[in-house]
């Protein structure tokens, strides 16, 4: 199975780790992801208001170069998910938007939302299957007890994601079992790390995430998983009392798989 | 009135909400991570809004502290969703002082050597126009 991918800005910086660790996954999987030549940033986060158009159409690039490479889009990073995802529902749904985004960027063929954004977990639970991951499974995580830390972009908004259930979803807990983890279910899972906030307020950002992950750790987890670089940064940075590792799920993906090696940074 | 003033039929064009399916539940500032942070909470720009007190909303320093969590906008029983006016409001705001709330020479100062680039674009996408 062929997909394009959207990697996004972070991925080829700061998070190299969640987009290496995918990538080889997905080779022994039977997943080709080719990612697009010439993407451009998403922008980090979905604007709402009615009237930016402007800052939707790096999104809209990326849908109509994966559409004329016909493939659906694969991301990864939650933000970049969030983004593309609600860009392409509106090109779908939305006159207003896609009629200007059309005429602005004047493409050879239009863009009508024609493709899917898939997120690589979604890849893994609809196309590959926790069943087959299972299959594979070198090195399980057995005896684990691992939090899914969702945060805010993965499900909402949940009638346009359409990942999972916003309030009490389990992709992330099943992939847990699939790698031989025990997933541990905390209340604050599926709230804000604080986000963005951090580049003016460490301390406001800090707080938020310290909330997360002293849940966490109140329930049992003994490290948390993420799919947002922001989310890992903010964890890492919170004003927790309890200190929990928080890696990318891909790293565990490629370690239960057997791809992590020594020297792998 | 000046025409420098933003008048609730800006705001609910900005951000397409219609602020009179609010039935006041309060649901929105319930669910917000961001409420301590908060002068005016998500349910009071409903509020404000549809009665037209916008003034005080645009001097607000709450139109900074809002995550885009998204939590008001799929908590709301009543597809509200207060989120889309405080983005409306955090952009006329700055429409009209004319310079961005966040501006690039201001970074090298509060950089941390460890942040993602995703924080910077999100941040500049919030906080600039």
């Amino acid at each position: 199975m062929i997909y394009s991918y959207f990697p996004g800005c972070t991925l080829k910086n700061k998070a190299i780790d969640l987009d290496i660790y995918a990538r080889r996954s997905a080779e022994l999987l039977g997943i080709t992801l080719e990612e697009l030549p010439e993407w451009q940033c998403c922008g980090g986060v979905y604007p709402l208001a009615k009237d930016k158009i402007a800052t939707k159409l790096s999104s809209v690039r990326a849908l109509a170069a994966s559409r004329d490479a016909g493939h659906d889009l694969v991301t990864l990073c939650s933000a970049c998910h969030n983004v593309l995802k609600q860009v392409n529902n509106d090109m779908r749904t939305d006159e207003y938007i896609r009629s200007r985004a059309n005429n602005y960027m004047a493409p050879d063929a239009e863009y009508n939302g024609e493709i899917n954004v898939i997120h690589y977990l979604e890849l893994l639970r609809d196309t590959v299957g926790f069943e087959n991951i299972k299959k594979k499974v070198v090195k399980p995580f057995t005896g684990r007890k691992i939090g899914a830390y969702y945060g805010c972009l993965l499900l909402r908004p949940g009638k346009v994601m359409q990942m999972d259930d916003p309030e009490n979803p389990k992709i992330l807990e099943d992939f847990i079992r699939a790698i031989g983890g025990e997933p541990v279910i905390y209340a604050q899972r599926n709230e804000c790390c604080g986000g963005y906030a951090t580049v003016e307020d460490k301390a406001y950002a800090a707080s938020r995430a310290g909330k997360v992950v002293d849940n966490a750790a109140a329930c049992g987890a003994d490290m948390l998983i993420t799919a947002c670089p922001l989310c890992l940064y903010n964890l890492n940075k919170s004003n927790a009392e309890n200190k929990l590792p928080v890696v990318y799920f891909t790293e565990l993906l490629a370690e239960a798989l057997g791809l992590k090696e020594e020297n792998d940074v | 009135m000046s025409e420098n003033n933003i008048c609730r039929e800006d705001i609910l064009r900005i951000s397409g909400v219609d602020t009179r399916k609010c039935m006041r539940c309060g649901k929105c500032s319930a669910t917000c991570p961001a409420y301590d942070e908060m002068e005016y909470h998500p349910h009071q720009f409903v509020n404000m809004v549809e009665n037209g007190d916008i003034e005080a909303l645009v001097e607000s320093p709450s139109l900074f502290k809002c995550l885009s969590c998204f939590a008001c906008i799929d908590r709301c029983p009543r597809q509200v969703e207060p989120a889309k006016l405080v983005e409306a409001v955090r952009s006329a705001c700055i429409r009209r002082q004319g310079h961005n709330h966040l501006s690039a020479d201001a970074i090298p100062a509060i950089l941390d050597p460890d942040i993602p680039q995703q924080a910077l674009v999100s941040a500049f996408r919030k906080y600039s126009e």
